[in-house]
């Protein structure tokens, strides 16, 4: 997809001004992180199974190669192709080539994040095969030609209103006149339309969440049942995934599993958790026969030794989306491209670079509380500032914010200026805001009050307060 | 250079070394081989047969799977009668053509419509083995085969499982084991945990997403324990 990371003040703004995204990201605001605090309190091991699962994506991305060369062994031995994309563009022909080899015209597809990152359905389309996601919320922003704005519920900036709406346009040859106001009837209707497409797609598309070196198996973890009939009923499944998904073995899989599905939606296990090794065995009665991993590079390998290298423990589990104040304010699509929230604020200038996506790394409160849920520890506000250290190194960040910080740093460095001028500013605030408490607009800070009210200062700065407490207590 | 050779030169060096000395790929070899098992949660690991077995009810039904028990297999066919007749659903079942479930005493039961054999899109039920049952979530695991086709797990609207107690095992751990011990991987291990559900609109779970609405779980209570006394 075509990124606009670049415009994230001017998204934010517009998502900031949406009704329906406003209620449909308090309902998901409330929702997920509540569920998820109910299964934590519930394993009383959790915060020791992170340490674990930490410590084995760190010991796996140490040993990237070994695993690597290891799972591609058992795949082969167990009948599989692995294909190996340095980036995006052969990643594309890696998966269309094998869609020709087989003349397929459509495809299903399980959902699968490097699949949006590789922009791998324009790529189908452009070419003449037909792709059909098949996760609900995949199908509903497919329908709208939009990309997906959370990485666990693509949809989650819709109401069922808007899909109502969409669905009346899309299955145009079902009675114009059926009900379709509730979800249990939305959901139905995607079912009846996407049952055939599964029965007769010639490829499924799935992702992984896992590769397992020892077995040389992929796992994906759904709710709908979508990826097992996508990768059981066609003649040919293609795993599309990345190299940072590779565990030793089926033990800490488990671990992972442990933390993956309480960490994303708060249930103690997704209802499927599959697991894939080859295809058909002679004697099988159902099954792909052919079996294909698409394994991706595409700038991972660039993070390695270096201070991202943390954020390849990443799960994809969107529990630090689903608990910053930021993502919940502004929604996905503020965030320009594939990946959104704290994960995304780091991963994407990764990927398409810091000219593109330099806005996101500041699209952050700093509120550590990404940091706090996720389920391998991964120092998101810390690389977040790492990246704002870069940009501000390469002179990328805004003049203005690149003059205001080195006013602010001489006045700093000058503790009596310093003092001096918060206690005057403290004061004067206080006097001004005393009444209402708080500030609708400020001069200077136009931008940053005109979606947020300033609390007016209690007349006092930090520091004054502090001396006059020590000098009580002496 | 190939793709493949790319990719591991640009891991090497990131990780700013050649390829893993002997020495080490003889430690990350042994590492894979002995799969030593990570921290176990205490919930399920420490039970009895007995409360493992509620323990895997509980679960279960906590994720919409609902149970029968029954203390015999020759009880099978007849809770499978009952429960169709109690959802309303034709006495027609898709099977999988595995010699256990072939040995219950369907003929007591001749108003019942048996096919064998893989998944059509028309069967409304199926009705399947399994190869385990893990307590700590309430999670079925099931596994591709000769006898038991993947597609009878997925393409019905209602999935019927026979579960012996003795199938019930503690940790995902537990059921890798069973696998590893029967040889070589099968195609597919399916782990389900309730039925299909999406909660793609408005966050609301709704049931049957794009598999089964219904998961029934026969649990033959037959007192046997094979788990027991393992470890
Ligand atoms: S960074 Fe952590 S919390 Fe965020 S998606 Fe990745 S694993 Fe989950």
């Amino acid at each position: 997809m075509e990124a606009t990371s670049h415009t994230f003040a001017g998204n934010a703004r517009a998502g900031l001004a949406n009704p329906v995204l406003r209620r449909a990201l308090d309902m998901a605001g409330a929702g997920f992180p509540a569920r998820r605090a109910e299964a934590i309190a519930r394993l009383p091991e959790f915060d020791a199974l992170r340490d674990e699962g930490k410590a084995i994506k760190d010991h796996t991305i140490g040993h990237l190669d070994f695993y690597l060369e290891l799972y591609e062994r058992q795949v082969t031995a167990a009948g599989g192709v692995v294909h190996w994309a340095p980036d995006a563009a052969a990643a594309r022909a890696a998966v269309l080539g094998i869609c020709r080899s087989v003349g397929a015209k459509t495809v299903t597809k399980g959902k699968s994040m490097v699949a949006e990152e590789i922009a791998l359905n324009e790529h189908l389309e452009a070419n003449g095969i037909t792709p059909v996601e098949t996760d609900l919320g995949e199908y509903i922003i497919q329908l709208r030609h939009e990309p997906p704005s959370h990485i666990i519920a693509p949809a989650i900036h819709l109401m069922k209103e808007q899909v109502e709406a969409t669905f009346r346009a899309a299955h145009t040859a079902l009675d114009p006149a059926r009900p379709l106001a509730e979800a249990p009837l939305l959901c139905g209707e995607a079912r009846a339309v996407l049952r055939p497409q599964f029965l007769t797609a010639d490829v499924g598309i799935t992702g992984a969440n896992f590769l397992v070196a020892e077995t040389g198996s992929s796992i994906i973890v759904t709710n709908e049942g979508n990826g097992d009939l996508t990768q059981t009923l066609p003649k040919v499944h293609i795993v599309i995934t990345s190299i940072e998904k590779v565990v030793p073995t089926l033990e800490d899989a488990a671990t992972l599993l442990r933390l993956l599905a309480r960490s994303a939606t708060g249930q103690e296990f997704s209802s499927y958790t599959t697991m894939s090794t080859g295809p058909r065995r002679p004697g099988d009665l159902d099954g792909p026969e052919q079996y294909h991993v698409v394994l991706v590079d595409n700038g991972r390998t660039a993070l390695l030794g270096g201070e991202f290298q943390d954020m390849l423990r990443c799960l994809r589990c969107a529990a630090c989306l689903n608990h910053c104040p930021v993502y919940t304010a502004v929604g996905g699509h503020a965030y320009g491209w594939v990946y959104p929230g704290p994960m995304g604020a780091v991963l994407t200038p990764a990927l398409i670079g810091l000219d593109e996506a330099g806005d996101l790394p500041n699209a952050s409160s700093f509120c550590g509380r990404c940091e706090s849920v996720c389920p391998v520890r991964i120092p998101l506000p810390k690389m977040m500032r790492h990246w704002r250290e870069r940009q501000f190194a390469l002179r990328k960040a805004p003049a203005a914010y690149r003059y205001g910080l080195g006013l602010w740093a001489w006045v700093a460095q000058r503790p009596a200026l310093y003092h001096a001028l918060v206690e005057a500013k403290a004061r004067l605030l206080g006097r001004l805001g005393r009444r209402r408490g708080r500030f609708r607009t400020m001069p200077l800070a136009g931008e940053w009050t005109r979606v947020r009210d300033m609390p007016a200062p209690e007349g006092r700065s930090f520091h004054a307060l502090w001396a006059e407490r020590g000098r009580a207590r002496r | 250079m190939t793709a493949r050779d790319d990719v591991l030169a640009a891991v090497r060096r990131g990780l700013g070394r050649g390829a893993v000395s002997d020495a080490v790929a003889a430690e990350l070899t042994a590492r894979v081989a002995t799969h030593r098992r990570n921290l176990i949660p205490a919930r399920a690991a420490a039970l009895e047969p007995a409360a493992r077995l509620r323990l895997f009810v509980d679960m279960a039904e906590a994720v919409q799977t609902t149970v029968a028990r029954v203390s015999d297999a020759g009880d099978v066919p007849g809770e499978v009668a009952r429960y169709l007749a109690a959802e309303n659903l034709p006495a027609e079942l898709a099977m999988a053509p595995d010699p256990a479930l072939d040995a219950l005493p369907w003929d007591a039961r001749p108003l019942l419509r048996i096919r064998r054999g893989k998944s059509s899109p028309e069967d409304a039920v199926s009705l399947t083995p399994c190869l385990a049952a893990v307590a700590e979530t309430g999670t079925l695991m099931l596994m591709s085969g000769e006898r038991t086709p993947t597609t009878l797990n997925f393409l019905p609207d209602t999935h019927i499982v026979v579960v012996r107690s003795g199938q019930v095992v503690a940790t995902y751990e537990d059921g890798w084991d069973l696998l590893r011990a029967r040889g070589a991987l099968p195609r597919t291990v399916n782990f389900i945990t309730g039925p299909s559900r999406t909660g793609d609109i408005e966050q609301r779970i709704e049931l049957g997403a794009h598999g089964p609405r219904r998961l029934h779980v026969i649990l033959i209570d037959d007192g046997a324990s094979e788990a027991d006394g393992e470890r």
